[in-house]
């Protein structure tokens, strides 16, 4: 197989799977718990790609004080809650990650 | 409220910008990498055009330098963007009523970036108004991020110092989405369980890991919830109307 080949074909599922539900939810019938589940897809999905990317440290999993990414997250966490402004939550995460990197730095 | 296809659309923009300033290193790295599995500038450009799905990207130039099978790549990449379907069906009631080539190109624009954004948007104004525009600028916003990331990854390599740690900026980015959005004790409980677990599958190949938390998430998310309906009294339902 191509490169080309290999790309298109690549393409091809990647949009597939994005256009799948949207084109066929209406003309399916799903289970009542399936539409349910709808709304717990943003907060699972998102909640499972993020906590992840903190505790990765150069591809591996870093779960400890040592990963400066861990308390930025924290205080990330409690500015959003505070806010809900995404714009200052990465502010003050960007600056909490550098401040929590020097601080660990010294040790 | 129902605003003009103008204001929604460069709402969309506005709200995706941010990210941008996350998803370019990535573009970069993306780039860089491309040229070292040898793919032509041709080449490595149309993959961001015609998968446009970043984290397969990374992994395919990286098969590809390592000379894997292409039929495995395929099968790699398609399950590394299986999460993309939990999107499409989580929008798909929100554009329901838009025509097909709409569907197409909104399709076409939904990656983890654009849906965040998108998502937030929708939970909160609706989709009866010119929402769909927002849409549409939110993922022509990281579309042109994304192909430009990439171009200049390709041409010049990944110029930005990892220790800047830009990239940080996503998850930064989705933890300000999401937090809002925990309004009951059932949401909590799928976000907190799809996180542990996310962390528990770290070591699972092609991200199946993540997909796996995500569906016990919802899952845990609806068992919560039929709880708290089945205790709720003369069951005078939440409402999306369940007692049909």
């Amino acid at each position: 197989m191509s490169t080309w080949l290999l790309i298109l074909c690549a393409g091809l599922l990647t949009f597939g799977t994005r256009l799948s539900f949207i084109l066929l939810l209406e003309r399916i019938r799903v289970p009542d718990w399936f539409r349910r589940g709808l709304r717990f897809v943003p907060v699972a999905v998102l909640s499972a790609i993020t906590l992840p990317e903190l505790a990765n440290l150069g591809g591996k999993l870093a779960l400890s004080w040592h990963n400066a990414q861990l308390p930025a997250g924290i205080v990330a966490v409690l500015v959003a809650w505070r806010t809900k402004n995404v714009f200052l939550t990465i502010l003050v995460g960007m600056a909490a990650l550098y401040l929590f990197k020097g601080i660990l730095g010294l040790f | 409220m129902e605003r003009s296809k103008k204001v929604e659309f460069w709402n969309g923009v506005r709200d995706e910008a941010p990210l941008l300033l996350g998803v370019a290193p990535f573009g970069l790295l993306y780039g860089a990498l491309a040229m070292s599995a040898h793919l032509s500038i041709l080449a490595g450009q149309a993959m961001s055009s015609i998968v446009f799905a970043g984290a397969s990207q990374l992994i395919a130039a990286q098969l590809i330098a390592s000379s894997t099978s292409a039929v495995v790549i395929v099968l790699v990449v398609f399950v590394v963007n299986l999460r993309h379907a939990l999107y499409s069906a989580s929008v798909a009631p929100h554009v329901r009523w838009l025509s097909t080539p709409w569907k197409v190109l909104l399709s076409y624009l939904l990656t983890d970036e654009a849906y965040a954004v998108v998502i937030t948007h929708y939970n909160k104004e609706g989709d009866s108004g010119n929402q769909h525009l927002y849409f549409l600028g939110a993922g022509l916003t990281l579309w042109s991020g994304w192909q430009l990331s990439s171009l200049v990854g390709i041409l010049i390599g990944a110029q930005i110092p990892p220790s800047w740690s830009l990239s940080f900026a996503l998850p930064l980015t989705f933890i300000a989405l999401v937090v809002p959005a925990l309004k009951d004790r059932a949401a909590v409980a799928a976000a907190l369980a799809a996180a542990v677990l996310g962390v528990l599958g770290f070591g699972l190949p092609y991200k199946t890991g993540l997909l796996l938390a995500a569906l016990v998430g919802i899952s845990v998310g609806l068992l919560l919830e039929g709880r708290a309906q089945a205790g709720t009294p003369l069951s005078s339902v939440g409402p999306e109307g369940g007692t049909k």
